[in-house]
């Protein structure tokens, strides 16, 4: 029973340059936890500030355009990206978890091709939402 | 002979449920909404307050904001049970987002019929 296992250092602690250097988190991984980090931004702040945008732009035709305006700020737009990515990486994230709660594409090849589908899909959909908005 | 019936709540699976027909109602009104938006390029305020005082629209965007709340719901709630392991904490963030969800839904509710 003498083994490489036995000779490994143990325990390992889950410290932060271990997170980020030595444990990979495989590609789905990664899906997964930007999903719930897209999920909690869109919660907060950017459903608050989506109603806000709405409101105001519906109000009259002087709040329509004061957020035109205010939406060609460097700033508004940089939270503008950020709300983009956050809202196409969750729906593509979302599309790939109801295929595979109907058992579509649940193998590990399948799994592995199609996380980094979603990731490319909701970089390019974002790129694609801004070029058009700019 | 014990006739015992174990049933729990069920409301794991109702979550759950919950959770992926509120996703399949919400992914339905961006795509829609996103067509009509583009359908109407360049918006105007005109065509901008046209689309939202559309009686099938504002039913369509009250029902994504009550879909929004329950799925978001759900899904903070997880966030939240998986992580923050202090209960009082854990209770406190689940109250905020029951209140914070609320009030999108009637801010929402307000901002359509007003």
């Amino acid at each position: 029973m003498s083994s490489a296992a036995a000779k490994k250092q143990r325990p390992k602690y889950l410290s932060l340059p271990a997170i980020l250097f030595q444990i990979r988190l495989p590609l789905p991984g990664w899906v997964s936890i930007l999903h719930r980090l897209s999920g909690a931004l869109l919660v907060f702040p950017f459903a608050a500030w989506a109603l806000y945008l709405l409101d105001v732009s519906l109000r009259s035709e002087q709040g329509f355009s004061r957020i035109r305006e205010y939406m060609g700020m460097p700033l508004a737009k940089l939270g503008l990206l950020v709300f983009l990515w956050a809202g196409c990486h969750h729906f593509c994230a979302g599309i790939r978890y109801l295929a595979l709660d109907l058992n579509k594409g649940i193998a590990l090849r399948p799994a592995r091709i199609s996380s980094a589908v979603v990731i490319v899909a909701s970089l390019a959909l974002t790129a694609l939402f801004a070029a058009k908005l700019w | 002979m014990v006739n015992r019936v174990i049933v729990g709540a069920h409301y794991g699976t109702r979550d759950w449920l919950a959770q992926r027909v509120t996703a399949v109602i919400m992914a339905v009104y961006v795509v829609a909404f996103l067509a009509l938006v583009a359908s109407r390029a360049p918006l105007t305020y005109e065509s901008w307050k046209g689309l939202f005082t559309h009686g099938g629209m504002r039913v369509a965007t009250l029902l994504f904001a009550l879909s929004l709340a329950w799925h978001a719901w759900v899904g903070m709630r997880d966030i939240f049970m998986d992580y923050v392991k202090h209960d009082g904490l854990r209770l406190a963030l689940q109250v905020l987002t029951v209140l914070l969800l609320a009030g999108y839904a009637s801010w929402t509710i307000q901002i359509l019929w007003r």
